[in-house]
């Protein structure tokens, strides 16, 4: 057999014959010639150290599976970590719809062709419009930090101030999310927050509230798991400066909790990992930002937003609003940019609601409440537990304490991990005031007997130490 | 015999909102109920929350049986087309290409999908190694010496390259004096309207008569306010710029930075880097030129690439590899870091199938994409030239393009009246004729 080219299975015209017709249809010998405008030092003549591929689908799965197996996944430990991305059921609907080839595989079609994905994102942002009771949501952004840091750049142009105020109890990456976003124009400056509630302190928040705040921006549940209680005092001191009051929310909880409007909040915006959409090892993302439908609001949305009107023959059509707004057409007179960022799981999320309903959405809020609530009241009954380490309600994660354990959260957390135990975040390096703490997420997810084994090797390794 | 074309391009279903699909009572999903014992131990949890701050009544959601909710979003993926089932020839700032499936089973798998991005290391060594290894990937096809995947798509990375612009002359004590981004018209809109964000001017260089960006306008823009050059190459005219090595020395003799745009590298892997061209960053799309899927607008994934000099204020943390213990592992200590600019540490997803991509393509497929990209591009364009009246590419008209073709319909405007809207809605059923080439933006004011 003679030396043939070989052909890869993912390049159609790679066969030798098909080419050289291409290239006689283009009028020129080799397909070297179309790279004329190429300059020869800046062709690379060197060779890519790169390893030898597995161009057949047998060996590829097979590489890729004997590196995938070095993982172990929180399917097969019992997994206590949030803190930001947290193991909720994935309905199968969710998995297969956003797996569909229409839906994975488009681009950033327009109406014509695209009809599904528009409906199906306005769809989307009228179910988190009925959640969080604002008429107006974006289009998914990259994520939750994003969001906020989007709303938090929004809230500045509304009011012409330059002057944002963030709860210390923030993820430690959110802050620094928001921090890098809103440099150099905006002064971002932290409030402190309750060591014994874990809610706002009031106190500072007054001392540093004045005429050049534009946002006082606060979490509900916050990052270390506390309910903030007083969302309506926070959002009329912020009003009574003329700032706005802007919350971070996790929108799995509102099915029980009321929507941030109701306590005076002027921009939600949140993270919709909760809603159908995997871990991915952090990497399954997606943010929205929702306000009332005024202009003064709507024109500073950097986001695509997605609109429904009826069509010259009488059915529903979908499309961009405003998409004159956006850097696309706006360039650098735009306000922030746009472009693909998270699209697909806006469609899940929405998938997500649908099937949980009104009553899903709320039934699933108690389950969580009750079983962090019963976790966190079994921690607490162990010796020299302080938790929950706050005196607050929670939603699904609360602090534990274990500074009078006599030992540290990484000796406690190891020897749970000998017990296929992942027990919760430390929260000991990023929160030093709180001491040797950790930051324990309780979802859907984890039965009563999860909860107790938690309790019980924790019983163990505290007593055997 | 010629047989006669069927007109059926695409499902369309006379399908409601989803609120009119709502049926009071029905249940799409079922929530586990509260254990007794659970309610017994912590009593009415409920009414322990202020009043203030439970919801008073449900959400108005719609009520739907599974089956309903299943072929309402079945139904809207039919309405749409994505790639796999159309040849998209995309947006000219975008590659659009064949998304392997198996890539599919590798991230579905749950020991990537169900990953918790703060499990000890040593439980996710296989996901570190992937991402390692794209690094090390990367750099080879860019010549660039790290990599970071914390972006979240094109113009996030965008956006990330002017935070490390504005890092790295903080560090000299040159921010205020350096105040100016420069930037072409052609390059994409996010590349002007993101450094803003920063805090940046913006100088806008336009084309010359052969469509490239105006060397002459670079010269008298470059000063000491110069921060960086922002800029793609092939910009949407598909025209690799030749002259870019002496765009790059301009910028570098008034000691701003270069900044490399390349979303879309598709005609250009393993045939020209960003390091021989003079470039300190860049930028590869995952979702375009690497494989993963758009998703209908993301999630995708901005892998940014910097020189050995400006890695020290990379995001983090980044992968690395301990050599002597044989272990994959975050580093944080990244000496100037300008922190991070997502969660986590971006999206894995992209990161797993761009990995598996190369996988299977190896360093001869590589450049069998690029040549391949290249040679549709061109055999498309001279066909489009031939067959259709009315149509124009401006600019060089006998130059060969790399993977784009800027296109003007102005001609078949006038003599038809015919927009690239009309082109774009009659065209939808086998391709994206959206003015192949350029986003739409490139269009207004001329044919619509």
């Amino acid at each position: 057999m003679g030396e043939r080219k070989k052909v890869h299975p993912y390049i159609p015209n790679s066969v030798p014959e098909v080419q050289e017709e291409m290239l006689r249809a283009i009028g020129v010998e080799d397909v070297e010639e179309l790279y004329a405008l190429v300059p020869e030092e800046l062709r690379y003549s060197g060779s890519l150290n790169l390893p030898e591929p597995c161009p057949d689908e047998v060996s590829l799965d097979r590489h890729m599976q004997e590196i995938l197996k070095k993982n172990t996944s929180t399917r097969e430990v019992l997994s206590f970590l949030g803190g930001g991305c947290w193991a909720h059921y994935v309905p199968a609907i969710c998995d297969v719809i956003n797996q569909r080839s229409e839906f994975l595989t488009a681009y950033a079609g327009e109406p014509y062709e695209d009809h599904g994905r528009f409906q199906a994102l306005f769809e989307y942002a009228s179910m988190i419009a009925e959640l969080v009771e604002m008429d107006v949501v974006s289009v998914p952004t990259y994520d939750g930090s994003q969001a906020a840091a989007t709303a938090l750049r929004m809230a500045s142009r509304i009011t012409e101030r330059d002057v944002v105020l963030i709860p210390r109890n923030l993820n430690p990456d959110r802050r620094s999310i928001i921090r890098n976003y809103c440099h150099p124009d905006i002064h971002v400056v932290e409030v402190k927050f309750d060591l014994e509630t874990g809610a706002l302190d009031l106190g500072d928040l007054g001392k540093k509230l004045s005429r050049k705040v534009a946002a006082v921006y606060f979490e509900n549940p916050s990052y270390l798991g506390t309910l903030e209680t007083r969302g309506a005092e926070i959002s009329r001191l912020a009003h009574s400066v003329g700032a706005l009051s802007v919350v971070g929310v996790d929108p799995i909880s509102l099915g029980i909790l009321a929507p941030p409007p109701r306590y005076g909040a002027d921009v939600v915006c949140g993270e919709l990992q909760p809603l159908g959409v995997h871990m991915y090892f952090g990497g399954g993302r997606g943010g929205f930002v929702a306000t009332p439908d005024e202009e003064r609001f709507v024109a500073e949305y950097p986001l695509r937003l997605f609109g429904i009107a009826p069509t010259v023959d009488g059915a529903w059509g979908f499309g961009d609003v405003a998409w004159e707004r956006t850097s696309f057409a706006q360039r650098e007179n735009a306000k922030e940019f746009v472009g693909t960022m998270a699209a697909l799981w806006g469609i899940t999320a929405g998938v997500y609601l649908a099937l949980l309903g009104p009553h899903g959405i709320q039934e699933l809020g108690e389950l969580i409440m009750y079983r962090a609530a019963y976790a966190a009241k079994r921690l607490g009954e162990l010796p020299g537990i302080r938790c929950p380490r706050f005196a607050a309600p929670h939603f699904k994660e609360f602090v534990v304490d274990f500074s009078k354990t006599g030992h540290t959260v990484d000796e406690i957390f190891a020897e749970l991990k000998e017990k296929k135990i992942l027990g919760g975040i430390n929260l000991s390096r990023s929160f030093p005031e709180l001491g040797e703490s950790a930051l324990v997420c309780v979802t859907e997810v984890h039965t009563k007997e999860d909860i107790d084994r938690l309790v019980g090797a924790l019983k163990d390794v505290l007593g055997g130490a | 015999m010629k047989r006669k074309m069927r007109r059926f391009h695409q499902a369309r279903w006379d399908e409601p909102i989803i609120f009119e699909l709502s049926h009071p009572g029905e249940r799409g999903l079922l929530v586990p109920e509260v254990e007794e014992e659970i309610q017994k131990e912590v009593g009415d949890i409920v009414s322990r929350i202020p009043q203030a701050l439970l919801r008073e009544e449900p959400p108005n959601l719609p009520e739907m049986a599974q089956p309903r909710v299943y072929q309402h979003y079945l139904r809207l993926s039919q309405e749409n087309l994505g790639r796999d089932l159309n040849i998209d020839v995309g947006q000219g700032t975008c590659t659009m290409k064949y998304n392997p499936p198996i890539n599919e089973r590798f991230v579905t798998n749950p020991k990537v999908a169900d990953l918790h991005p703060l499990q000890p290391e040593d439980m996710v060594q296989g996901v570190l190694e992937v991402i390692y290894k794209l690094d090390l990937f990367l750099r080879e096809i860019s010549g660039m010496d790290r990599f970071t995947f914390q972006p979240g798509g094109g113009s996030h990375a965008i956006y990330t390259m002017a935070c490390m612009v504005r890092a790295y002359f903080e560090e000299k004590g040159e921010f205020e004096s350096r105040d100016e981004i420069i930037t072409t018209l052609f390059s994409h809109p996010s590349d002007a309207a993101a450094p803003r964000v920063k805090g940046y001017k913006v100088v806008m260089i336009y084309p010359d008569e052969e469509g490239f960006p105006d060397i002459e306008a670079l010269k008298e823009a470059v000063s000491e306010r110069t921060a960086a050059l922002f800029i793609t190459n092939p910009e949407d005219t598909g025209l690799f710029n030749p002259r870019i090595r002496e765009f790059t020395d301009i910028v570098h003799e008034v000691g701003g930075l270069c900044c490399y745009d390349q979303a879309n590298a598709n005609g250009i892997i393993g045939i020209t880097r960003a390091k021989e061209a003079g470039f300190d960053m860049c930028f590869f799309n995952l979702h375009k030129t690497f494989a993963s899927p758009h998703g209908c607008g993301g999630p995708g994934a901005g892998a940014l690439g910097v020189t050995r000099e400006l890695a020290r204020f990379l995001p983090v943390p980044l992968a690395s590899f301990d050599e002597e213990n044989g272990r994959y592992f975050w580093d944080w200590e990244v000496e100037k870091t300008i922190g991070k600019v997502k969660d986590f540490y971006g999206v894995i997803p992209a990161v797993v199938r761009a990995y598996a991509w190369i996988m299977s393509l190896g360093e001869e497929g590589i450049r069998e994409v690029a040549k391949v990209a290249v040679l549709n591009n061109n055999y498309l364009m001279r066909a489009i030239l031939r067959r259709v009246r009315g149509v124009e590419v401006p600019f060089l008209l006998e130059k060969h393009r790399l993977e784009q073709v800027r296109y003007s319909w102005e001609r078949l405007a006038k003599e038809t009246g015919l927009s690239t809207t009309d082109i774009q809605r009659r065209a939808m059923g086998g391709s994206r004729a959206d003015d192949v080439g350029a986003h739409r933006v490139v269009f207004q004011g001329r044919t619509r």
